[in-house]
């Protein structure tokens, strides 16, 4: 029964079934958002898509053989990581077991942890500008996204999601869901985070030297990891395990979606930052509001 | 595996991504260029995006006649973007060297470097006309025929036949109007 349940949620809900057209509708609501918001048409629905065929269908370049090797497996492993993060998702009740927190937190490391190690193989001076941006990054927001975890996780005294959503906890829960939702676009690396990636500053980051299905696998990740960093943010602010099912399914995809406008309105409205004014964005204001809902999470609970 | 390949087809004719090549330009074309991507002509409806990597292109836009410091990386990127490949001579420049024509530091036209498929005349050529061009390119990208593949195919049939001062570009047909040198 558990691996029936197991299954039905990588596969189906909240897995591939509903994520993979949920990424190519979340990439196209953000370039589509973004368009309309400079006054542009923006490009049409199936856009995404179509690029994901095409770049996979584009023939590879051909490469020595353990370069090729690392550069194919590093953006299957962050696809397939990203997808695991999906299963974990506490979007029904039951099938949470004790540490799920633990192990999706470290799911949604692996993205970024592929893509430092994929623009350090890709021997590419671009690609390494990238990766060294990413890798400083990811130590600047991963400081207050796991102490706001922490935090969630202390206050309600488990490290099961399903648990953890069950508890009411306003007082921690609400600093804990600023400071991840100022993660999110530097997870995303979109404006005004999009310090590694920063196109026509150094090309396209860790990704420069990747072509074709390569890439494909890139960018799919990229449209997954949208939808679990939304679908994470949806869960945790609207616990909706208490809901009744269609209800809940309903719920998040609404606010899933409406993050991600939210994000996409703030990256159409900002600039990029330098790299060190991210860093201290994330060591000042996201650890200071991440501090505060530790104490509360420690005083009052 | 017909309904595999139309879908790869439609796929190649929506999503067709540039990469812009300055090969000693002026700027004018690539001002022109960028024009495109705003809001009056936005060519992001018909899938088009400007890629800042060469790995990640489908049509290479080069501008400006070759200059001898370029010509290096204008052979590197061209042999850098994945195949299909296509490429459209942006402007007047890459197609007769135009003003610069006879001069000593002039490698040009772009034809003697690289094979190209598409020649967008002007100096420099107007928006609408680049995306005239651009969606020639698509139409020979997703034929299958662009200069490059015929080139790669001759290749194949008269293996090192001559392989001496033979330039890549010379025998490639070509499909627009250069303007002729002056």
């Amino acid at each position: 029964m558990r691996i029936v349940d197991a299954l039905l949620r990588l596969l189906i809900f909240p897995g591939l079934v509903y994520a993979l057209p949920a990424a190519w509708l979340m990439v196209w609501v953000e370039r589509k958002l973004t368009a309309r918001l400079q006054r542009r048409i923006g490009p049409p629905f199936f856009q995404p898509f179509f690029d994901f065929v095409k770049l996979l269908a584009k023939r590879p370049v051909s490469r020595p053989p353990l370069q090729g090797l690392v550069m194919t497996a590093l953006p299957i492993l962050a696809t397939a990581a990203v997808l695991g993060a999906l299963t974990l998702l506490p979007v029904f009740a039951g099938g949470g077991f004790s540490g799920d927190l633990v192990l999706l937190a470290s799911l949604l490391e692996v993205p970024a942890l592929c893509a430092v190690l994929g623009g350090f193989a890709s021997r590419s001076l671009y690609g390494e500008l990238g990766a060294t941006r990413e890798a400083v990054l990811s130590v600047a927001y991963s400081l207050p996204f796991l102490a706001s975890l922490v935090a969630l996780a202390a206050a309600a005294h488990t490290l099961e999601l399903t648990t953890l959503l069950s508890r009411p906890l306003w007082a921690v829960r609400a600093p804990a869901l600023v400071a991840l939702a100022l993660c999110l676009p530097v997870k995303l690396r979109i404006n005004p985070f999009s310090v590694a990636n920063a196109e026509q500053e150094i090309y396209a980051g860790p990704t420069t030297e990747f072509e074709g299905p390569r890439l494909a696998l890139w960018e799919l990740a990229h449209g997954l990891e949208w939808v679990v960093l939304t679908g994470l943010w949806a869960t945790l602010a609207f616990p909706v395990v208490r809901f009744a099912w269609p209800l809940r399914v309903v719920v998040f995809i609404a606010i899933s979606f409406a993050a991600a406008a939210v994000i996409t309105a703030v990256a159409a409205a900002t600039a990029r930052l330098k790299p060190v004014q991210a860093a201290r964005v994330y060591w000042q204001w996201g650890m200071l509001v991440a501090v505060v809902a530790l104490i509360l999470a420690m005083a009052l609970y | 595996m017909a309904l595999f390949d139309s879908l790869i087809r439609t796929a190649r004719r929506r999503s067709p991504w540039l990469f812009h090549l300055n090969a000693g330009s002026c700027n004018g074309c690539d001002i022109e260029l960028v024009a495109c991507l705003g809001p009056r002509f936005d060519v992001e409806q018909l899938g088009i995006r400007l890629e800042g990597s060469p790995r990640h292109a489908d049509i290479i836009v080069v501008s400006g006649p070759v200059t001898r410091t370029t010509r290096p990386a204008v052979e590197t990127i061209y042999a850098q973007v994945p195949d299909p490949k296509v490429v459209v001579a942006l402007g007047s420049c890459p197609a007769s060297c135009n003003v610069f024509a006879g001069s000593p530091t002039i490698e040009g036209p772009l034809d003697r470097v690289i094979p190209v498929d598409v020649y967008v005349p002007g100096c420099p050529p107007r928006p609408d006309a680049i995306i005239a061009g651009i969606a020639e390119a698509i139409g020979i990208l997703v034929s299958g025929r662009s200069a490059h593949e015929r080139l790669t195919q001759r290749r194949a049939e008269e293996p090192a036949a001559d392989g001496r001062g033979r330039r890549p570009g010379a025998n490639a047909p070509r499909s627009g109007h250069p303007d002729g040198a002056p």
